[in-house]
């Protein structure tokens, strides 16, 4: 009992110490953001760059004068891909820290934990992953994809010609709540377009999975009932081995291609990907895009990932769709505080709403004005032989986003901007 | 009509270049067009030409440029196009004087191509004096004649299908409109699965051989520290992970280097030695002071896990390293149409008997064998005798936590490598060891093929998540059952 108090007493003396050093010799006052991204297991493998992202948008914000003439100062946690404590460490980043926002989560169950202490503490979450939808909270903007914006694209691109024109479909996923609801909405959208369920197969394998033997083997056995091709929401490390697999089983992309929904140019670093050519990704963003602001994106990521010695991108620096997502994250953030002149929670959504923003995709990112979701591109890539993505297909312009996807029941009624308290409490 | 359009094209090309020399340039021009449909037109105008030259611009198209005019083109090659850009390519190497290369071409084009290509590949089939090439070739024009207008022509081409092991080309013809068509798809079809059906089995067997031998090798270890020392050793699956990451380290030297294939040749015995090292430290640095209390050695074990994740995490951070494979483990080796066994897995199935082999001849053949069998059997009197108990406690140790290293040096041949690489087959590793009978070696290969097995062969049945839940819930059972496992040992051999 004595020891614990001691240590609160310590800790006072150093929270006031760090209330008064600041105001006291204050050159510039700093803001505080919390970054919340799994720095160790199974979705390290994906997480750990939007971290250092995010610092990089961060310091060249603060190298431009900062947001409002404060110095952003980001505040780094690892929440370790164990769902329960990203609540916990939201929790903290809010309580403790007094974070303005915070960018983070990549999967579902994770953003799933955080979202009741972020509705509880009026927080600010900027969320920058393709994701089912299903979900419009007043305390979060998505700047993913929703399921018309990649997984819908995706799966007609599969049925068109140039696609192949599947008949048959393999929806695999690891088993949590992302793959599971786009699943659900591939499965209605697939029966719409005709395809009887027996045309249809899904597979979960849990968190982690690494051996897909049997998987591997099972859809070459479907694959011989027609042209088939394979919808992978698989997430996380697990997608080494399973490509790996492929490519020793010698499952080639012109006979089975398999399209991917959270495999990017950095899941794939790991991998040999010249058995791979040909498999292909969905997303609103690839490397591989050319126009000046993504050169410049890449070229800045380049040399941040050297000056910071980044393991891997210091060598070889490579950009993905949720790093563009949470680059436009952190700026919108900066743009909507500097248009409501307040780190206010209350103040800054409104002021996030029709937010404009020259992405490095090509177009400009519009937040839209009611539902919290950016008007995207859509694109779709091979993956080529040096583990870039060659498009070969893409929208016109940016598409509006559709949380609730009309391919679930009951969601034709549901509204397209976040329920009020009043509305929820029923 | 289209497919027909495409084959007049194919025809006109090839009237054109009896005349002219060089590559036909408004092929060349369809080739950079953004039109799919034009790239293919085109594909098949520059094969009919049967000009040697074509295959190199198929192959500098399949890789995304082409040259008109000197100047550099880049075009956009997906998935549909170089399907066509690989038959095209395989057409033309139907002319190769080269044995080799007309049976690969031929066995490429066995699941069908461009109907524009097939005048070429009948003549090709009419000249061909090679009798497999002939065959092979004879299964790809039939599946090219599969949907040509002819009815008498598809029938035929039906019934020479059944020598191909190629379903899908037969499912649509298998719900055609018309009934004799239909009909005759049908009963191939099942003269198919008949002789697929065994592939099947095969595969699944070897799936389970491959999660077996792995299982082995992880409980491997165990089966010494916890079988016969009756260690519970926590951190059995960070000894793992300390091999694994020892591979990566070992693989890292071998860079750029031109002996980087055999890289695997200096990391086993470095894995080997690096867990030793670490599991005979903990051994007599811990260990050795709780023997005969497992509540302890089971959380001063669980502790040691902990830091040694840790550890490893501060020195190669928290994500996941990449160990490569070497070229000859990358791939596989087709041994039935539906069966492609994976080198790696092979490999390791080798690796697995080598090391219990080893293992085996160590323990019987030798005296420090004779002096871990003797200590595990009887303490007090092997003490009586002469052999110096704590000495062997520390090597039985070591050899335990060594062979934890290989399996880690294994596994990361086909799995990620990061710092949690062990918790994955800690529980596993036990289960193995637990399941099999403590104190048998025996007991733990029976048991790691046994699970190996009843995993894969529910995996196939239920899915992955059922299948883990399932084994587990079953071992719950067995082991309430029979505590002391598969293969007990039987009398007075076992201390306490």
């Amino acid at each position: 009992m004595k020891r614990r108090s001691f240590v609160s007493v310590l800790a006072l003396a150093a929270s006031i110490a760090a209330i008064g050093t600041p105001s006291a010799f204050a050159q510039q006052k700093t803001v505080k953001v919390g970054i919340l991204h799994s720095l160790s297991g199974t979705m390290a493998i994906s997480e750990t760059v939007l971290k250092d992202v995010a610092l990089m948008a961060i310091e060249e914000i603060n190298a431009k004068g900062g947001v409002m003439g404060m110095k952003i100062e980001p505040v780094v946690v690892d929440p370790a891909s164990n769902w329960p404590l990203f609540a916990e460490k939201a929790r903290q980043l809010i309580t403790q820290d007094k974070v303005a926002v915070v960018f983070g989560c990549w999967t579902s169950v994770s953003r799933k934990s955080v979202l009741p202490v972020f509705e509880e503490l009026n927080g600010l979450l900027f969320y920058p992953v393709q994701y089912e939808g299903e979900e419009i909270s007043k305390n979060v903007f998505y700047t993913g994809a929703a399921p018309n914006q990649q997984a819908i694209p995706a799966v007609e691109y599969l049925m068109s010609k140039d696609g192949g024109g599947a008949k048959r479909f393999v929806l695999l996923g690891t088993d949590y709540v992302y793959p599971r609801t786009t699943n659900k909405i591939l499965r209605a959208f697939l029966k719409s377009k005709g395809i009887p369920d027996k045309d249809i197969d899904e597979v979960y394998t849990p968190f982690g999975h690494s051996d897909y033997q049997t998987i591997v083997a099972n859809i070459k056995k479907f694959s011989q009932g027609g042209k088939t091709a394979v919808i992978s929401t698989i997430n996380g490390d697990s997608n080494v081995p399973f490509y790996k697999e492929l490519g020793n089983q010698g499952l080639k992309a012109t006979d089975v291609p398999v399209v991917a929904f959270s495999v990017g140019e950095e899941e794939l670093r790991g991998v040999d990907t010249k058995p791979l050519v040909g498999h292909l990704a969905a997303w609103n963003y690839f490397m591989s895009i050319k126009n000046p602001e993504n050169s410049e994106f890449t070229k800045k990521w380049g040399s941040f990932a050297k000056a910071k010695n980044i393991a891997g991108h210091k060598d070889k620096p490579l950009t993905n769709d949720p790093m563009e997502a949470t680059y436009i994250g952190v700026y919108m953030w900066k743009q909507a505080v500097e248009k409501a002149k307040s780190f206010e929670v209350d103040k800054v959504r409104p002021a996030v709403y029709g937010q404009t923003f020259k992405a490095p995709s090509g177009f400009i990112a519009k937040m839209d004005e009611k539902n919290h979701h950016l008007h995207k591109p859509v694109y779709i890539g091979e993956v080529k032989a040096d583990g870039q993505f060659s498009i070969v297909w893409k929208t016109k312009g940016p598409v509006k986003a559709q949380p609730w996807s009309p391919f679930i029941p009951g969601n034709d009624k549901k509204k397209d901007e976040p329920a009020l308290m009043a509305d929820k409490k029923v | 009509m289209l497919l027909q359009g495409k084959g007049a094209a194919a025809l006109a090309a090839l009237f054109i270049s009896a005349s002219a020399f060089a590559l036909d340039r408004s092929a060349l021009e369809k080739l950079a067009s953004d039109d799919n449909d034009e790239k293919i037109a085109a594909i098949a105008a520059l094969v009919a030409e049967g000009d040697p030259k074509a295959a190199d611009v198929l192959k500098s198209a399949a890789e995304g440029e082409i040259e008109v005019d000197g100047k550099k083109v880049e075009i956009v090659v997906n998935n549909r196009v170089r399907a066509r850009i690989a038959e095209a390519l395989s057409v033309l190497k139907l002319l190769s004087p080269d044995n080799a290369e007309r049976h690969a071409a031929a066995t490429a084009l066995t699941g069908g191509a461009d109907p524009a290509m097939l005048p070429l590949v009948l003549k090709a089939r009419d000249a061909e004096q090679d009798p497999a090439v002939k065959k092979l070739l004879e299964l790809a024009t039939a599946a090219m004649q599969l949907r040509s207008e002819d009815k008498e022509t598809r029938l035929a081409a039906i019934r020479a299908l059944a020598g191909s092991d190629n379903k899908a080309l037969l499912v649509e013809a298998a719900s055609d409109a018309d009934e004799d068509i239909k009909r005759a798809a049908q009963s191939t079809l099942r003269e198919m699965d008949d002789r697929l059906v065994w592939g099947e089995w095969l595969g699944l067997a070897f799936a389970g051989v491959s999660l077996g031998s792995i299982l082995l090798l992880a409980a491997l270890g165990l089966a010494i520290t916890y079988g016969l020392m009756g260690v519970i050793n926590m951190a059995h699956g960070e000894l793992i992970m300390i091999g694994a990451y020892t591979t990566y380290v070992v693989q890292g030297w071998f860079r750029g280097s031109a002996l980087f294939d055999f890289y695997l040749v200096a990391a086993i015995p470095a894995a080997f030695v690096v867990s030793a090292g670490v599991g005979m430290l903990l051994e007599r640095s811990v260990i050795r002071w709780l023997y005969g209390r497992p509540l302890e050695t089971l959380l001063a074990t669980w502790g040691i896990s902990l830091v040694l994740i840790q550890a490893v995490r501060t020195i190669f951070g928290a994500q996941n390293v990449q160990v490569e494979n070497p070229a000859f483990m990358s791939g596989g080796i087709q041994v039935m149409a539906n069966v492609v066994l994976p080198w790696n897995r092979i490999f390791i199935i080798l690796f697995a008997a080598g090391v219990l082999v080893a293992m085996w001849a160590l323990l019987s053949k030798t005296r420090l064998g004779l002096y871990i069998r003797g200590v595990t059997q009887n303490r007090s009197m092997a003490a009586c005798v002469g052999v110096p108990t704590a000495r062997v406690d520390t090597w039985a140790f070591g050899l335990g936590s060594g062979i934890a290293g290989l399996a880690g040096c294994a596994l990361s041949q086909v799995g990620n490598v990061g710092p949690d690489l062990g918790q994955g087959y800690i529980v596993d590793s036990f289960l193995v060891v637990v399941f099999g009978g403590v104190g048998q070696l025996a007991g733990t290969v029976y048991a790691a093929l046994v699970l190996g097995f009843a995993n894969k062969l529910l995996e196939s049945w239920s899915g992955a998540v059922l299948a883990k839940i399932a084994v587990l819930v079953f071992i719950i059972f067995f082991i309430q059952r029979r505590p002391q496992g598969l293969f007990a040992l039987k009398g007075r051999a076992v201390e306490a």
